[in-house]
């Protein structure tokens, strides 16, 4: 394979196209989507890179194994619309993944040209043939298996619940996606903000699956408004679980109460959801803070950081406790949130928040840290530096290091098996839970993760529904 | 659309009631939860706990004090209009046993969410006194359900124009100098829930307060109406919204009551030119 590649590569040498970006200055201040997209020219182009390898890595790079040479091969001979379907055999929300997959460590990160330092640009290829589709394509729906007369019930619209629904529907069943927010989309909608995967492509997903013959019914909390055992009572034969992790984490540490400290999930869900940067054309009001701090280095950490920018703060910094390498992010992210002006403050901890008499955040002290062993993760462990305690001043404090999963239907389940963090016990292999008629799949079950593995565990927890209904336990 | 289908003005018009067709909703709710309500598509989630529901009916209740641009906005709404989103019931509900003598506390709109909790108390067979307050007579709500729902009601006013003249805390102080009270529950503004739960730890009576933070999505996925009882912090949306009084750090509350309180402003203010060169028209 090595060899393939160096022989080919002197034919070819070009180097990776570049995606046209909205200026940093610009668009720093502004929600539009950042990256632009290839145009059909940079497309075949970008596509007439790839070598078409007989062992491709960047297949076995890919959770859900796209044939990416295949979609690639179609896009460089200018058939679009064959390879969006080609890419659809595995993925079917290849707009999303493209835009959001941390592809550094999958797909692209095995492609034989990663390294030399320029793999094949798959996820803006994928995102491309996408966004043709959607613009260009004919909107006529997949073929749909006759139907089944069974009945499935999805808990929780975000990527792990709107595949399985896709999947069940096209295999002839009758679906129903119940979503405690008053919109579908999970995080995709609630948590990535609008410039980096537009809220418009999330609703055009939905409505697809809408005009495939899914009923979404929002505003129902799984658990409070209906219980499992009521759903089954009402004639749904299986219900998959994909509740996502949505329980913010906070630090514990002394002033956390403070006005002015808000979880991740509470400022981006005000921000996208509620669209309260909108504010006061809506009614939902958002902190404004000119002098932001920012805890964690996850792809929250930075959503979180770049919305604060384009809500107007002077100044945004970053405050995590590891270093650079160790940043869970997304390399494009931490690079574009670089790029607009967000400081990092790596090897940095905080220790308490600082408040006013009115009881808001006026600032918080911090420590350094240096990297220990590793520890059970892995990674080096940091440990704070003695005496090395410093304050910086900030106004608005947001927290992004991490969640967990929410209890509300667990605990109103006592039959439903959960670990020891409160995730969901599912077969890794088929999602199947211990109650029986009850799969579970996405971050619920694995803890945060990313979008393409809730994507995958659904693909899998819907054959297994499948085989379920059409033959038994 | 969850639409409205029975709406009355109280208290001149300041306290509204709306009954809302809402099935699931309504079967399930117990005392003591609440919804959350959104009324068009640029709406805000606005918190209500429910006053009744009818499950036969499919209808739940909530009366509601317009102190801000959302709540102004539901008042715009008329039977046969509708809220776009509702969701619950939410929370926990009030935990209802025999004790014995009960004593519960309203005041203002708080005797709203009051109202379930007490009939409950009563048909768990405690003997249920009332004690209802406002800052004048005009104010005063529920009065005729508060006096079904208890065995002896108790209504005070800041300015005497009614009832007895003074706070609800006096009345509350009465009763416990005279007779043994096995359980308050008290409900309302937040320093009037601090001066009760002060008043009642110096008794030693268990006291029960339903708070009001600030709330996003009311599953506990924002971590935004997050309160500190006992020294730990809690999610009032599913931990609570009801406390032990005496563990609940009210001074924190109504702290962060006031983050949106320069926003809610301009946004009220908006919103009340708009009403007006409207109704002019
Ligand atoms: C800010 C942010 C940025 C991210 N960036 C990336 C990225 O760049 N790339 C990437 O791959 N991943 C990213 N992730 C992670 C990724 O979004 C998640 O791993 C993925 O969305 C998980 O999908 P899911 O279907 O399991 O759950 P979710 O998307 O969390 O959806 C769960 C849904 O279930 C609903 N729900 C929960 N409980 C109930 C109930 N009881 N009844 C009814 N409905 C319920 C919730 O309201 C929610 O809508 C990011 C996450 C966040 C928060
Ligand atoms: C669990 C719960 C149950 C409640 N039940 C009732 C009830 O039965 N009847 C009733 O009259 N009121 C109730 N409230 C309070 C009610 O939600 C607020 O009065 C309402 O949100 C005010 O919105 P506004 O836009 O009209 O006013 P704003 O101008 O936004 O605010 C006025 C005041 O209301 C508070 N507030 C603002 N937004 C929220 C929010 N999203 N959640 C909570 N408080 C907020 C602020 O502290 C502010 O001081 C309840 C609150 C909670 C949390
Ligand atoms: S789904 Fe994600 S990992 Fe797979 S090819 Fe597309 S971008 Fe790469
Ligand atoms: S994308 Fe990379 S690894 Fe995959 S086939 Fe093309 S050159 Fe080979
Ligand atoms: S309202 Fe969001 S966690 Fe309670």
């Amino acid at each position: 394979m090595a060899e393939e590649a160096t022989v080919k590569e002197k034919k070819t040498k070009k180097g990776r196209v570049p995606m046209p970006e909205q200026d940093p200055k610009e668009r720093a201040r502004n929600f539009l989507e950042v990256p632009l997209g290839y145009s059909p020219e940079m497309a075949r182009e970008e596509a007439s890179r790839c070598l078409q390898c007989k062992n491709p890595g960047c297949v076995e790079g890919c959770p859900v194994g796209i044939d990416i040479p295949g979609f690639i091969r179609l896009i460089a001979s200018g058939e679009f619309t064959a390879s969006i379907r080609h890419v659809w055999k595995q993925n079917s929300l290849p707009a999303v993944c493209g835009r959001v997959c941390p592809q550094e460590i999958q797909c692209e990160g095995k492609c034989v040209l990663a390294k030399k330092g320029e793999p094949v640009a798959i996820g803006n290829l994928e995102r491309f043939v996408a966004d043709w589709e959607r613009a260009h394509g004919s909107g006529a729906l997949p073929p749909k298996a006759s139907p089944t007369g069974k009945r499935v019930a999805v808990v929780g619209s975000g990527p792990a619940g709107l595949t399985v629904a896709g999947d069940l529907i096209q295999k002839g069943h009758e679906v129903t996606i119940f979503e405690a927010f008053h919109k579908p989309g999970g995080v995709l909608l609630y948590g990535i903000p609008e410039f980096r995967l537009p809220k418009e492509i999330v609703a055009q997903e939905v409505n697809f699956l809408e005009r495939l013959g899914v009923r979404v019914q929002c505003n129902v909390v799984v658990g409070r408004t209906v219980s499992l055992d009521e759903l089954f009572a009402e004639g749904y034969q299986a219900v998959f679980l994909g509740l996502g992790a949505g329980l913010p984490k906070f630090m514990n540490i002394p002033g956390e109460n403070l006005v002015g400290i808000l979880s991740a999930n509470e400022y981006l869900t005000r921000a996208n959801l509620m669209k309260a940067y909108l504010f006061p054309q809506v009614d939902t009001p958002i902190p404004r803070g000119k002098d932001v701090v920012v805890l964690g280095g996850g792809n929250v950490a930075m959503d979180a950081a770049r919305t604060a920018l384009r809500l107007g703060a002077d100044r945004v910094r970053l405050v995590y406790r590891r270093s650079r390498e160790e940043m869970p992010a997304r390399a494009a992210e931490a690079h574009h949130a670089e790029e607009e002006g967000i400081e990092f403050f790596l090897l940095t901890n905080p220790v308490r928040y600082l408040g006013n008499e009115k009881g808001r955040l006026v600032g918080m002290e911090c420590i350094r840290m240096e990297l220990g062993e590793p520890d059970a993760s892995g990674r080096r462990r940091p440990i704070p530096v003695k005496g090395s305690e410093f304050t910086l001043e900030c106004d608005l404090c947001i927290v992004a290091v991490g969640t967990g999963a929410n209890p509300l239907l667990t605990s109103s389940t006592p039959d439903l098996k959960v670990n020891k963090w409160g995730y969901i016990e599912a077969d890794p292999c088929t999602g199947k839970t211990l109650k029986k008629g009850v799969w579970a799949g996405g971050d619920i079950v694995t803890g945060a993760a990313t979008v393409i593995l809730a994507m995958g565990a659904g693909r899998l927890a819907a054959n297994s529904i499948h085989d379920y209904l059409m033959r038994g336990w | 659309m969850f639409k409205i289908v029975k709406r009355e003005e109280m208290s001149q018009g300041t306290v509204i009631l709306n009954e809302i067709e809402a099935p699931l909703i309504a079967r399930k709710a117990k005392p003591g939860q609440f919804v959350i309500l959104k009324a068009n598509e640029t709406g805000e989630r606005i918190p209500l706990t429910m006053a009744y529901t009818d499950p036969e009916r499919g209808v739940i209740a909530v009366i509601y004090q317009v102190v801000g641009k959302s709540t102004a906005l539901f008042k715009t709404l008329q039977v046969g209009d509708g809220y776009q989103d509702v969701i619950g019931p939410l929370g926990k509900p009030t935990h209802i046993e025999k004790l014995g003598r009960v004593v519960c506390v309203g005041g203002g709109t708080g005797v709203a969410v009051l109202h379930p909790i007490t009939r409950a108390m009563k048909e768990a067979g405690n003997h249920v006194i009332a004690i209802i307050g406002a800052r004048t007579r005009d104010l005063l709500i529920l009065e005729d359900f508060m006096r079904r729902a208890s065995h002896e009601l108790h209504v005070c006013t800041d300015d005497g124009s009614y009832g007895r003249k003074g706070f609800v805390t006096h009345a509350l102080k009465d009763v416990l100098d005279r007779e043994t009270i096995n359980q308050v529950v008290a409900i309302g503004p937040v320093p009037m829930m601090k001066f009760v739960s002060q008043l009642t730890r110096q008794y030693g009576v268990p006291t029960l307060v339903s708070l009001n933070p600030i709330m996003v999505d009311g599953t506990g996925m924002c971590g935004g109406c997050r309160v500190t009882v006992g020294g730990e912090t809690r999610f009032a949306c599913v931990d609570g919204p009801e406390f032990d009084g005496h563990q609940v750090d009210f001074d924190e509350l109504m702290l962060r009551l006031q983050a949106y309180c320069e926003e809610e402003k301009a946004c009220f203010q908006e919103f009340c030119m708009m009403e007006e060169s409207w109704h002019r028209k």
